[in-house]
């Protein structure tokens, strides 16, 4: 007998298949973060890491053929909505292999093959995608949904409210999904923002809202199948703002001046891969051997990916001129 | 052939591509019900309906990042910017989304989307309203920009623009909206990135776009009376720029005025005249001239608004320095 409502509504094949994508984002960021140390990763690398319920959460919930758009901390947003280990790995190496070719990057990982519109290197610069995105599903009669990734620093952003307005008003098929991990870099969202919590903004639009605990896979992965639902229902738009915390800074040249030790570790204590692991245990769904397992193979995995991104070659200098122009 | 005004030929582009193509559809400020805010859109909300005529809120970032996201997946959106003045509002969506998408992302999406929207001076609406600045754009890799200056090539190159799997950026004229000129009955296009002779001749070629094109026919009319035999070419495509009808010019006449409605500084002639001079240095026989905005905001005031822009008179007194 499954006592936690929520997990015992899942299959287990899904509850293994969530907790290795989380293991895969995590193993993926520090992988991240150490060829970064090593300096073979150049430019900006923006690391998902502490935020990976929110990511697998939200794409657990939705479907193959739906999109999503993401955001400059989007390592998460492609593995979660299926994207080959390898291309990721290999684009963040700019190596021709990768799912851009080396061209895009950490800040443009796309992959339109699995629905992924694409990380976005301007903080907001994918809230009018998400609507145009959701517009062509209303007009084809498509069925789909459009999973919008945002931050609480893109929150602020102009842009964000015509979107949103947008979608509201033509009762698009997105669903905004709010990732508040407290900081638009160093700023405080209680510094940036008048409200506590963002998702009320959504009031403003006549638009239903959601807080959810950001470090639980699956509240959000709940929250957004009844977003899901009402919006392919042709209901509109919801906005579900989802509390969470990044571990590292916001990239790799930041020292974390702005916040306490103490408030780390409280954000830690809720790390939302071991304690998913837990429950999991808890609620006989797996043994503590097979959660072993299953984060060894997900390390694995990531090791294989960063072999085969290492291994692959740069693009040849004809590729600087190719693919400006359909 | 028949007679059509400019509004109209645009008018006909946008019905037979929304006819052949139902991914296509408009939206933008005032583009339904009231018909576009010079007309261009008139009727066609009456006769398409609100799901493909699409009257939006004034949000300028929206409808430019909706369409890029609309033909990411898909559609072929014509999104309208009242003025190009106002694209300022919408910049990051189209030089950072629209026109880069495709190269980051490897070859692996397209964003097939027209952006129409309108320049110029001549109606006393001031600094805000009657800008020209296409220049800008030019200097954005991943848009094509087009400018057409008669109601044959608005047509044209609104249908090639429409069928093109880039964004491209159609900038029209608030001043010509109601000129004529003839137009065949049947369909045609304009491909992109080809200039056109538009009037030939042998002593100098003037290159000039949009509404000043009018200017330089005019002042090459007089020009004619007094011996000189101007050639006078409209890139009508400012990117990408064709190159080779403007040097195949240059190589016969061997002197060049460059006319432009934007301001000097930074502007399309600066790029022209040094094209020509990397590609044909050795055939010019003076000095490339400018005409162009003098370095102003536009003044409102009847009485400076003209002063602002070149006219006719600028023109043929450049060409005339050409033989001092």
């Amino acid at each position: 007998m499954i006592k936690d409502a929520l997990v015992a509504k899942e299959k287990k094949e899904d509850l293994i298949f969530w907790l290795k994508q989380m293991h895969h984002i995590r193993y993926f960021e520090e992988m991240v973060m150490q060829l970064l140390a090593e300096n073979y990763v150049k430019g900006g690398s923006h690391c998902y890491a502490g935020q990976e319920a929110v990511a697998v959460g939200a794409c657990a919930a939705i479907r193959k053929d739906d999109y999503i758009t993401s955001t400059h901390r989007g390592h998460g947003h492609g593995i979660a909505k299926g994207g080959k280990l390898n291309e990721l790995m290999a684009e963040i190496c700019g190596k021709a292999a990768g799912c851009c070719k080396g061209k895009g990057g950490s800040l443009h990982l796309a992959d339109l093959s699995t629905g992924n519109l694409g990380a976005n290197g301007i903080v907001g610069g994918s809230f009018g995608i998400a609507a145009g995105a959701a517009l062509t599903c209303k007009m084809k009669k498509l069925d789909r949904v459009v999973l919008c990734f945002y931050g609480d620093g893109a929150a602020n952003q102009g842009i964000a409210h015509e979107s949103m307005n947008m979608a509201a008003t033509w009762k698009l098929p997105v669903i905004y999904i709010c990732e508040n991990n407290l900081y638009g870099m160093s700023v405080s969202v209680n510094r940036a923002a008048s409200v506590e919590d963002l998702a009320v903004r959504a009031l403003a639009y006549d638009m239903p809202y959601k807080i959810v605990d950001g470090m639980d896979v699956l509240a959000v992965k709940e929250a957004v199948e009844q977003a899901a639902e009402r919006a392919r229902k042709g209901e509109g738009p919801m906005l579900i703002e989802c509390k969470t915390y990044r571990y590292y800074g916001h990239s790799r040249s930041d020292a974390r001046v702005y916040r306490t030790k103490e408030e780390e570790k409280y954000w830690k204590d809720r790390d939302p891969i071991p304690n998913f692991a837990k429950r999991l245990i808890e609620n006989g769904i797996i043994t503590e051997d097979e959660a072993k397992e299953i984060d060894a193979q997900a390390k694995k995995d990531i090791e294989d990916a960063t072999k085969f991104a290492k291994d692959a070659p740069y693009p040849e200098p004809e590729a600087l001129f190719e693919d400006l122009y359909a | 052939m028949r007679e059509v005004r400019y509004w109209q030929a645009l008018n006909e582009a946008l019905r037979e591509e929304l006819d052949r193509d139902p991914d296509v559809f408009v939206m933008g400020e005032d583009v339904g019900i009231y018909g576009g805010a010079y007309g261009v859109t008139k009727g066609l909300y009456e006769d398409y309906g609100e799901e493909r005529i699409r009257d939006t809120a004034i949000s300028e970032q929206v409808i430019v990042g909706a369409a890029v996201g609309a033909a990411m997946t898909g559609m072929r959106p014509v999104a309208e910017i009242m003025y190009v003045d106002f694209l300022g509002v919408a910049m990051d969506q189209i030089f950072n989304q629209a026109a880069k998408i495709r190269y980051m992302f490897g070859g692996k999406a397209k964003v097939p989307m027209t952006l129409r929207t309108q320049g110029g001076t001549g109606r006393g609406l001031a600094a805000q309203h009657s800008q020209s600045l296409e220049s800008w754009f030019l200097h954005v890799p991943g848009l094509k920009v087009v400018m057409p200056s008669t109601p044959y090539d608005a047509k044209g190159l609104l249908k090639a623009a429409i069928r093109d799997d880039n964004p491209v950026l159609f900038i029209e004229h608030k001043m010509l909206y109601g000129t004529k000129g003839m137009i065949p009955d049947g369909e045609y296009i304009v491909p992109l990135g080809l200039a056109d002779v538009k009037r030939p001749g042998s002593d100098v070629t003037v290159v000039a776009h949009s509404r000043m094109l009018l200017y330089a026919l005019e002042a090459a009319e007089t020009l004619e009376k007094e011996g000189i035999s101007v050639e006078v070419i409209d890139p009508r495509t400012l990117a990408p720029l064709d190159m080779d009808t403007i040097m195949t010019s240059v190589k016969k006449t061997g002197r060049v005025v460059l006319v432009e409605e934007g301001c000097k500084t930074g502007g399309v002639g600066g790029e022209i005249a040094t094209r020509i001079m990397e590609e044909g240095f050795y055939y010019l026989d003076a000095p490339i001239i400018r005409v162009a905005a003098k370095d102003v905001p536009i003044p409102m005031s009847p009485a400076l608004e003209p002063l602002a822009v070149p006219s006719v008179q600028e023109i043929i007194d450049a060409v005339k320095k050409l033989y001092v």
